[in-house]
């Protein structure tokens, strides 16, 4: 819209910062225009998403691994999904299909990019707000739809989508083509259609303020890499993003208004002619993959960000080789906008396309293997604290390692057509979109909790949070490995009638469902020390890890406007630990340059 | 201009020279351009892949798409005069471009209409169409579709700014913010027009 409208809007959010008055409950907590705020609803939100993401997955083990024992509690529960005491096909790639959907767009995505990001970019960049905080509000208030609109679909007749998180046609384009197709996969695709619109708004947010809203002498290359990666994958999200809206638009007229523009002549459905014809349903995965790929990058670049600033604090080192960092992370987002059709290698495509893709998806590795060296080398010889935050961040770099070897299979054509939707990619792909930002999340989640909430989380409690989500992690998704190996098919709801498995599915699923367990208990302890700590009194230092970077100078939890009434000014770059010139071990950086001189 | 969120304290950074809004418009323009070149991807895909494809003599009346054209790169014209009476902060004058402006993207989609009518007369339609290649109306009236929202939502945005400065409420930015998004429309066209009526 026009600016008028929106000077006047900042003008407001201008006059709350300065005269702090006391706003209602509903403005304060509900309809805030607070980045914090914000931050912090993205986030639980994220977490409550998180454990229904997590509960579905359950229900796949469940399936997966007693697929033909009656199980008369789960029918008590689910009536229709479990008529007869079994789990109906149906609702297991309607299970799939949404958890896949809720934990890429509504719990990684929302906690690590929404929360964080809100949360973070104007506290470390020393800013009083987002730059549009109206449009951060909204961008909040198009989530919570969203949510209810995908969640809504478990209700409606023949269930949620079931076409995958991929959401293929003609699968996804014909609503008489399988149950999940109807209404269900028409509210999936709205729930996917307000996800953009607030990833956009958001988006446009943060990287109008790192651009624009810095603090006094924050330069660019004296930004933490938090915020490096933020900028990086908000940037890939906003380029990727609008093609997937383009693709979603046609397949709704698709299913709703008549066009054929995924739907190929001849195509039968349930013993039916369709009338549809000159349509390709390949053109959905070229242009669903040109988002689906960037996409992975948007959620993982932030969570190596949040893992190197941890590390320093953790390590006292400054982070090994800052602005090699910095563009080995510009480098994997120009690739990776460039790499979709390594999803495609088994759709029939020329060779010498794949060759390139390959080789694209290869490249990726070079810069992406400097920086796990660098998060590596920002330990050595660093006097290592091993709190929980610093457990988790260690932990990512041993996913990240774990996740880009398999990566070099899949990545690699010829390999890929053997593993292709075999329970290897899922294995795979839970490492890295699953893991490395999972473990980054909790990492984040240790480090700022003081920050966001005022209070420390339980360390003890943190620990056996960390060795209950690490170790049964390996369990479960190297397993996964190893069972794809042996052949199984991912998205299968029954496995057992494939000769070719008898040996494996003697223990693999049982070995992967007993290390999920595992994991479920984890993730006990943290919602335990979770309601501990924000029940207990606020007991948080401002600075209680002694960091050098700007969000520590504001107290904790800062006040509206983040920073009183004088504004952070910044001498330096945002690490500068060990500096020869200071007796401290770290210098922060709004240390002047006169007291201590500066070294970046 | 209006002051910005930040508190006298620090001061508002631009880049490359540009206020936050500006750069927010650029990049929300640069994201429904991707938008637009996600639908143009797809055409040519289709396109691509189609053996036979209406000629457009025989469907259209190219004389009265050009005239469509004509009038919309003549209220992008009249835009520029506006934006750059607004920096003299002439105020006449800029209501009087944007009148006009706003007057061609009316005619503009008033011209749409008629031609999706007189289409619609002919049997071509989202669906189907006498030549038997569906794609051609699936694409057509989608891509033309998409393009008259982003016309209509311009004229919106026109109109605010319009009354905005009758008032003498619109700052200098405003207009200039909407004289980008709409230029960008008009840019949008001229793919649109290349790649349907012309090759």
């Amino acid at each position: 819209m026009s600016s008028g409208s929106e000077s006047e809007i900042a003008d407001d959010a201008s006059v709350a910062a300065e005269s702090h008055h006391e706003l209602s409950f509903l403005r304060k907590y509900v309809f805030s225009m607070d980045h914090k705020v914000i931050g912090i609803q993205f986030y639980l939100t994220a977490a409550v998403m998180g454990l229904l993401g997590a509960a579905l997955a359950g229900l796949i083990r469940i399936q997966l691994t007693w697929p033909t024992t009656p199980l008369p509690l789960l029918e008590k529960i689910f009536p229709v999904a479990y008529a007869g005491g079994f789990m109906s096909p149906e609702f297991y790639t309607s299970l799939v299909t949404m958890h896949g959907t809720i934990m890429i767009f509504f719990f990684v995505s929302l906690g690590l990019v929404s929360g964080f990001g809100n949360y973070l970019i104007p506290l470390m960049v020393g800013a009083r707000d987002m730059a549009f905080p109206v449009l951060n509000m909204l961008s909040y208030w198009t989530i919570v739809p969203a949510i209810l609109v995908a969640a809504s679909s478990f209700f409606v007749e023949g269930g949620a989508a079931a076409s995958g998180w991929t959401a293929y046609p003609p699968l996804s384009a014909v609503p008489s083509a399988s149950p999940g197709s109807g209404t269900g996969q028409t509210l999936w695709l709205i729930a996917v259609a307000l996800f953009i619109v607030s990833f956009t708004m958001g988006g446009l947010n943060y990287v109008t303020t790192i651009f624009n809203l810095r603090a006094k002498g924050m330069k660019l290359m004296r930004m933490p890499l938090t915020i490096w990666s933020l900028l990086i994958a908000s940037i890939i999200g906003l380029l990727a993003f609008p093609p997937l809206t383009a693709a979603a638009v046609l397949l709704l007229l698709d299913r709703h208004m008549g066009t054929s523009f995924y739907l190929p002549e001849g195509l039968y459905i349930a013993g039916e002619l369709l009338p549809n014809g000159g349509g390709s349903p390949l053109l959905w995965q070229h242009l669903f993959w040109f988002l689906g790929h960037p996409e992975v990058y948007v959620l993982i670049l932030p969570a190596l960000g949040i893992t190197f600033d941890v590390l320093v604090t953790f390590a006292r080192r400054p982070a090994f080789g800052y602005r090699i960092t910095v563009w080995c992370l510009v480098a994997i987002a120009g690739l990776s906008m460039v790499v979709w059709g390594h999803h495609m290698f088994a759709s029939g495509m020329n060779p010498l396309v794949g060759e390139f893709f390959s080789i694209g998806t290869l490249l990726i590795t070079i810069p992406s293997t400097v920086i796990g060296v660098n998060m590596i080398a920002s330990l050595w010889g660093g006097k290592l604290r091993l709190t929980s935050a610093a457990l988790f961040a260690i932990g990512t770099i041993c996913f990240f390692g774990v996740g880009g070897f398999g990566g070099l299979f899949l990545g690699n054509a010829a390999a890929d057509i053997q593993l292709h939707d075999t329970a290897f990619v899922v294995g795979h792909f839970h490492f890295m979109i699953g893991g490395v930002t999972f473990l980054a999340l909790l990492s984040g989640s240790y480090y700022w909790f003081p920050k966001m909430f005022g209070r420390m989380l339980n360390e003890t409690l943190g620990k056996l949070h960390f060795w209950l989500t690490v170790v049964p992690f390996y369990g479960i998704f190297g397993t996964m490995h190893f069972y794809g190996m042996a052949g199984a098919p991912r998205r299968y709801y029954n496995l057992t009638q494939y000769g070719f498995l008898d040996s494996v599915n003697t223990w693999m699923p049982l070995v992967t469902t007993l290390f999920a367990v595992a994991m479920m208990v984890g993730q006990a302890f943290f919602l335990v020390n979770l309601a501990k700590t924000l029940m207990a009194k606020k007991n948080a230092p401002d600075n209680p890890w002694g960091a050098t970077t700007l969000e520590w100078v504001a107290s904790s939890p800062p006040p509206h406007g983040n920073w009183g009434p004088d504004a952070p000014v910044v001498h330096r770059g945002p690490y500068e630990y060990g500096n020869p010139d200071s007796e401290e071990d770290c210098v922060h950086q709004t240390v002047p340059a006169e007291q201590v001189p500066a070294h970046s | 201009m209006a002051s910005d969120l930040a508190l006298p304290d620090t001061e508002p950074l631009t880049f490359l020279g540009m206020s936050w809004r500006k750069v927010m418009m650029w990049i929300f323009i640069v994201t429904d351009g991707l938008l637009f070149a996600g639908f143009l991807a797809s055409y040519g895909f289709a396109r691509a892949a189609a053996t036979t494809w209406p000629d457009q003599n025989e469907v259209f009346h190219l004389w009265f798409i050009s005239l469509m054209t004509f009038v919309l790169i003549s209220s992008s014209a009249t835009m520029a005069t506006a934006v750059a009476a607004a920096k003299r902060s002439d105020r006449q004058t800029v209501s009087k471009m944007l009148a006009a402006t706003f007057v061609g993207g009316v005619l503009f989609l008033g011209m749409q209409a008629f031609e999706w009518s007189t289409l619609f007369a002919e049997g071509v339609t989202l669906v189907s169409n006498p030549w038997n290649v569906p794609a051609f109306g699936n694409y057509f009236f989608t891509i033309t579709g998409f393009h008259g929202t982003h016309v209509l939502s311009g004229v919106v945005i026109l109109g605010i700014v319009l009354a905005r400065t009758r008032r003498g409420t619109a700052t200098m930015e405003g207009v200039e913010l909407a004289g980008l998004y709409w230029h960008f429309v008009d840019l949008v066209w001229v793919f649109v027009f290349t790649l349907f009526y012309l090759v």
